[in-house]
């Protein structure tokens, strides 16, 4: 029966994992010394809500959360591939986290009803943290967008370029009818209308354009393990010491 | 020689690039941090956090001062909102030395306090 926790568990939990590694690379590069310090901690926040979410995998059969974070390649993860992209200039970064965090901020509140009780206990405990999460991007969205022409143009053009991939969070998997009918999640689409019901008019209050189309063009393919040419350099970079020495503890 | 810090290639920082130049870059407000451990208790003063609006300065002061302990509120005040007294004035907060019935600690009364005590348990 667990196949298809686990399909869902995997992409949650590599989503967690790699947006948070992504974000970490703003670290001693903020903007501004107080938000490097938040995005900082958001992205702490990200990489403990995947432990969190390996650990669950791990309780139904698969390895430890180090050697399943650590010890896989790109066509192993199930990431979106919104998440992998690099982090572009200080606009895209808060667009993809704008476009992420509400996703994720109503998959967990989904979740918090699952019939997969340890789930909804997690997605349960994540509440607080993702709530400062969504704050944090959408005072950003309307400050940068309501801003100056430059601001204004610059979050247009990351909306636009990150759009597309964003639609790809929503990508179906193998097992979606048996979490639905199982009530373990209520799915992909669904969770797609209501992100595009929340996003659509906080877009539109920063002073912005919500981007044509709401099927996926590009983006699609990573919860199969089709990644772009982003995912196995950022592996790398995150297994490095792992690779030198598994048993290494910090 | 190539740094270990990945920091150091991500940042691209020319260093003779004027927009570098300390002079270039503007400084946001200031505003102070105010903090509540519970709900009733009082709100105490923790820091200051820099941002262009308070809308930020929440953000900030949030990440700053509430990642250890609990916290039950959380109020960020405009620095330039504040009114108060000039370090010019200090004198005016100075005691008459010799108005000593003031100040609590003139009164010593653990004496008396321990021998009713005493008296008591004798009883």
């Amino acid at each position: 029966m667990s196949e298809y926790i686990k399909e869902l568990l995997y992409k949650m939990a590599d989503d967690q994992l790699i947006i948070g590694h992504r974000n970490s690379e703003w670290t001693g590069l903020g903007p501004l010394l107080e938000e490097d310090i938040a995005f900082s901690s958001m992205a702490q926040d990200k990489v403990g809500q995947s432990q969190h979410l390996y650990q669950l995998l791990h309780e139904l059969g698969a390895s430890d959360p180090d050697t399943v974070a650590f010890t896989r390649n790109a066509k192993q993860f199930h990431c979106c591939q919104l998440v992998e992209l690099p982090i572009g200039d200080y606009s895209f970064s808060i667009v993809r986290h704008f476009l992420f965090d509400f996703a994720e901020a109503l998959r967990f509140e989904a979740l918090s009803n699952s019939s997969f009780q340890p789930l909804a206990q997690v997605a349960r405990k994540f509440k607080g943290e993702i709530k400062y999460h969504t704050l944090h991007a959408n005072t950003w969205m309307q400050q940068l967008g309501n801003g100056n022409e430059e601001s204004k143009a610059k979050m247009q053009s990351a909306l636009n370029e990150a759009w597309p991939y964003a639609l790809g969070i929503f990508e179906k998997g193998h097992f979606e009818n048996q979490l639905i009918e199982n009530k373990v999640f209520f799915g992909e689409e669904a969770l797609k209308q209501q992100w595009l019901d929340l996003v659509s008019p906080l877009i539109k209050k920063a002073g912005l354009k919500v981007p044509h189309g709401t099927k996926n063009t590009k983006g699609i393919g990573g919860r199969v393990g089709i990644h772009t040419e982003y995912l196995q350099p950022l592996l790398n970079e995150m297994t490095e010491v792992y690779a030198i020495d598994p048993s290494a503890d910090w | 020689m190539k740094s270990l810090d990945p920091r150091i290639a991500r940042a691209k920082i020319e260093l003779d690039n004027p927009d570098f130049s300390l002079e270039n870059q503007g400084h946001f407000p200031t505003y102070e941090v105010f903090h509540q451990k519970k709900r009733g208790a009082q709100h105490q003063h923790v820091g200051i956090v820099h941002a262009p609006n308070p809308e930020m300065a929440m953000l900030y002061a949030k990440e700053q001062y509430t990642r250890r302990g609990k916290t039950a509120n959380l109020w960020v005040v405009a620095s330039s909102e504040i009114f108060a007294t000039e370090y010019f004035d200090e004198d005016m907060f100075e005691n008459t030395p010799d108005k000593k019935h003031r100040d609590p600690t003139s009164y010593k009364v653990m004496d008396k306090i321990k021998a009713f005590k005493e008296n008591q348990q004798n009883q």
